[in-house]
C-alpha cells in the first residue's frame, strides 16, 4: 500500500502527512482528556515525549520489534500519566492546568539529565519503521475506538463528569476512577503517537517536547470544536498544513499563523466544528423522517 | 554565602515578582491567563534597549519610555485578542492569548532577528560591600525600582478610584457594573498597569543580565505566572510573596548543585504547595455550593 502512495507523492508531501497522521492521533487523546472530561491539560507533549522515547530506547537499545515497542510506549506513557494523575486529578480547573503543564516540563528536564536519553544530545540512531500506511491505519482505529467510547457507558461517564462533577457523583459514577481512566487512555494514544514519531523523525531531543508542543496540542482541540472528533481532526489539519501553505510568504509565516489562531478564535469562539452535529447534517432524512414519525404519533 | 545567595535571590524573585503581578490582577477581574504577557515583558526589554542604543537615553527615560510603550500595547492586545472573547469559554480566550503570544514573538524575530542582542551598560556599576556580602549597583537598582512600583500600585489599588474600582471588578464582575463601573475601562486599565510593570522587569532583567532576546519571555512569563499561581492567584501580595520566594528558591537551587534542574524548580514548588493548599499561599479557599 505504501509504494502506491510513492509513486503518486513526493516525499516531502508523504512527511507532512505521515506527520500529521501523527498529529490526529494524539490531539485525538488530548480531546478524550479535555474535551470529554472537561480536564485541562496543558502538558500533553510531555506523554507524547515518554512515548517517543520509551519506544526509540526500546527498539535501539534492547532490539525490540517496532510493533511491541510501540505498545509500549503507549503504556509507559499511561503509567506516567497514572502516576502523575493520582496527585494532580484532585485539582480542577485553572490549577489543574498549570500543575500538568509543570509536570510536562519536569518530564523535559528529567529526558535532559538522563544517560540513556542522550541528555541535551539527544536520542539518534533510530530505524525508519513509521510510514504513512501505517500511520492511516492506526489514525482510523484510533477514531474508532473514539466513536465507541463516545456512545459507551464509559463516554457518558466522561461527559457527565464534565458537565456536574457533583451530579454524576451522586449518579453513582466515581468521578476519581473516571477521570484517571480518561486521563492514562487519553495519554495513551500520545504515547503511541510519540512512538510513531521518533521512528519517522529518526532524531528526538528534549527541547521538541517542550510547553510550546503542548500548547499546540490544545489548539488543534480546541480550534477544531472541543469535544468534536470530526472537528478535531479538521482543525489538526489546519494547523499543521498551514505553514506548509503560508510558505509563500516565508518571513511572516509564523506571524500570520498567530494572527490566524486569533482571528479564528474571534469568529468561531466554539472551534471551527464545535457547535455542528454533523451526524445531523448528513443523515438529515433520517431525522425528518423521525421528526414527521413524532408529529404524526403526536397529533 | 548564604545571605549573598538570599540577596541575589531577591534580585531575580523582585523581577518575577513584577512580572507575576500582570497575570495576578488580570486573571483577578477576568480570569484569563494571559500568556501573551511574558511577549509584553520582552517588549519592553527591547523598548528599553532600543532607547538606549538608539537614541543614547539614559536608564530612568529608557524605563519610562518602555512601560508607556507596553502600556499602550498592552490596552490594544485586550482591545484585539481578548475582548471579543469575554462572553466565551476560557480555553478559547486562552487559545487566542497563544496566538498573540506566537505574533508578538515572531513579529520581534523579524525585527531584530532571533539572536540575544547586547543591553548597553547604562550605569557605571559599582560593587559595594556590606560585611560579608557584595551588593552591586544594578541589583540595588533593581530593587529599589521594584519597592517603588510596588507601593505605588499599592497605592493605586487602595486608595485611588480605579484601584478601588478595580478591586470592586475583581470581587464581583457583574454587581460592580451595575453600581456605575465602566468595567470595560476597568479592564483597560488592568492591562495597561500591568504591562508597564512588566515593561519595567524587562528592562531591569535585560540590564541584569546584559542581554535581551526575542524568546526571553518564554521562560520567564511562565516562571512569572508559577509565582502568581503559588502566592494565590488573584491577590496581589500574593504575587509578591510568590515571585520572591520562587527567585530565592532558585538561586538557592542553583548554589545547591542542581543548576541543570534549574527551569524545573519552580514548577517542583509550585505542584509541592498547590498539593498542599490548592489555592496557593495566599488565596482564599474556593467555596463549592451544590
Amino acid at each position: 500500500m505504501n509504494q502506491i502512495f510513492e509513486s503518486i507523492l513526493d516525499p516531502y508531501y508523504m512527511q507532512v502527512l505521515t506527520l500529521l497522521g501523527i498529529y490526529i492521533i494524539a490531539a485525538l487523546g488530548l480531546n478524550l482528556i479535555t474535551g470529554a472530561t472537561g480536564m485541562f491539560s496543558f502538558g500533553h507533549a510531555a506523554y507524547f515525549a515518554v512515548g517517543a522515547y520509551g519506544a526509540a530506547i526500546l527498539t535501539v537499545n534492547f532490539g525490540f520489534p517496532f510493533y511491541i515497542a510501540l505498545v509500549a510506549g503507549g503504556l509507559m506513557a499511561s503509567l506516567a500519566a497514572i502516576i502523575i494523575g493520582f496527585p494532580a486529578l484532585r485539582l480542577t480547573g485553572d490549577y489543574l492546568g498549570i500543575v500538568t503543564l509543570g509536570f510536562g516540563e519536569i518530564i523535559r528536564v528529567v529526558f535532559l539529565n538522563m544517560k540513556i536519553t542522550g541528555g541535551a544530545i539527544g536520542l539518534s540512531g533510530i530505524a525508519k519503521e513509521t510510514n504513512l500506511s501505517i500511520v492511516i491505519v492506526l489514525v482510523m482505529v484510533t477514531v474508532y475506538i473514539m466513536y465507541a467510547l463516545d456512545n459507551s457507558r464509559f463516554g457518558r461517564a466522561l461527559v457527565a463528569i464534565r458537565e456536574d462533577d457533583i451530579a454524576a457523583e451522586s449518579m453513582g459514577i466515581n468521578v476519581m476512577t473516571y477521570k484517571m481512566k480518561a486521563f492514562a487512555l487519553g495519554c495513551f494514544f500520545a504515547g503511541i503517537a510519540g512512538g510513531l514519531y521518533s521512528h519517522l523523525i529518526l532524531y528526538i531531543n528534549p527541547s521538541d517536547f517542550g510547553f510550546a508542543k503542548s500548547f499546540e496540542f490544545l489548539c488543534f482541540v480546541v480550534l477544531g470544536g472541543l469535544g468534536s472528533i470530526p472537528g478535531v481532526i479538521l482543525g489538526t489539519t489546519v494547523l499543521t498544513l498551514a505553514p506548509e501553505f503560508l510558505r509563500a510568504v516565508a518571513d511572516y509565516r509564523m506571524m500570520i499563523y498567530g494572527a490566524l489562531m486569533v482571528f479564528m478564535m474571534i469568529i468561531r469562539p466554539k472551534g471551527l466544528l464545535g457547535d455542528v452535529n454533523l451526524h445531523r447534517i448528513f443523515f438529515k432524512k433520517k431525522y425528518q423522517k423521525q421528526a414527521n414519525r413524532s408529529t404524526a404519533a403526536g397529533g | 554565602m548564604f545571605e549573598q545567595q538570599i540577596i541575589n535571590g531577591l534580585t531575580l524573585g523582585s523581577v518575577y515578582a513584577l512580572i507575576a503581578l500582570g497575570y495576578t490582577m488580570v486573571y483577578g477581574i477576568i480570569q484569563l491567563i494571559n500568556f501573551a504577557h511574558g511577549e509584553i515583558y520582552m517588549i519592553g526589554a527591547f523598548a528599553g534597549v532600543t532607547m538606549v542604543t538608539m537614541l543614547g537615553q539614559g536608564f530612568f527615560v529608557s524605563i519610562t519610555v518602555a512601560m508607556l510603550v507596553c502600556m499602550v500595547l498592552g490596552v490594544v492586545l485586550e482591545r484585539v485578542a481578548y475582548r471579543p472573547l469575554r462572553k466565551s469559554t476560557r480555553l478559547a480566550a486562552l487559545i487566542s492569548a497563544i496566538g498573540a503570544s506566537i505574533f508578538l514573538q515572531n513579529a520581534m524575530m523579524l525585527w531584530k532577528g532571533p539572536q540575544p542582542v547586547g543591553f548597553p551598560q547604562v550605569i557605571n556599576d559599582a560593587i559595594y560591600h556590606i560585611g560579608p556580602i557584595e551588593v552591586s549597583k544594578v541589583q540595588l537598582i533593581i530593587l529599589a525600582t521594584s519597592a517603588i512600583l510596588m507601593a505605588v500600585l499599592n497605592y493605586i489599588i487602595k486608595y485611588v478610584k480605579i484601584g478601588k474600582a478595580m478591586r470592586a471588578a475583581s470581587q464581583d464582575y457583574d454587581t460592580a457594573s451595575l453600581m456605575g463601573i465602566n468595567i470595560n475601562r476597568v479592564i483597560s486599565f488592568t492591562f495597561a498597569i500591568g504591562s508597564a510593570l512588566a515593561a519595567a522587569a524587562g528592562v531591569l532583567v535585560g540590564m541584569y543580565f546584559n542581554s535581551v532576546a526575542p524568546l526571553m519571555g518564554v521562560m520567564a512569563g511562565l516562571k512569572a505566572f508559577c509565582a502568581a499561581v503559588l502566592g494565590g492567584i488573584g491577590s496581589i501580595p500574593g504575587a509578591m510573596l510568590g515571585g520572591i520566594f520562587l527567585g530565592v528558591a532558585e538561586t538557592m537551587g542553583i548554589a545547591a548543585g542542581f543548576s541543570t534542574y534549574k527551569d524545573a524548580i519552580a514548577f517542583t514548588l509550585l505542584i509541592i504547595v498547590l498539593l498542599f493548599k490548592p489555592t496557593g499561599l495566599l488565596g482564599k479557599p474556593i467555596q463549592r455550593k451544590v
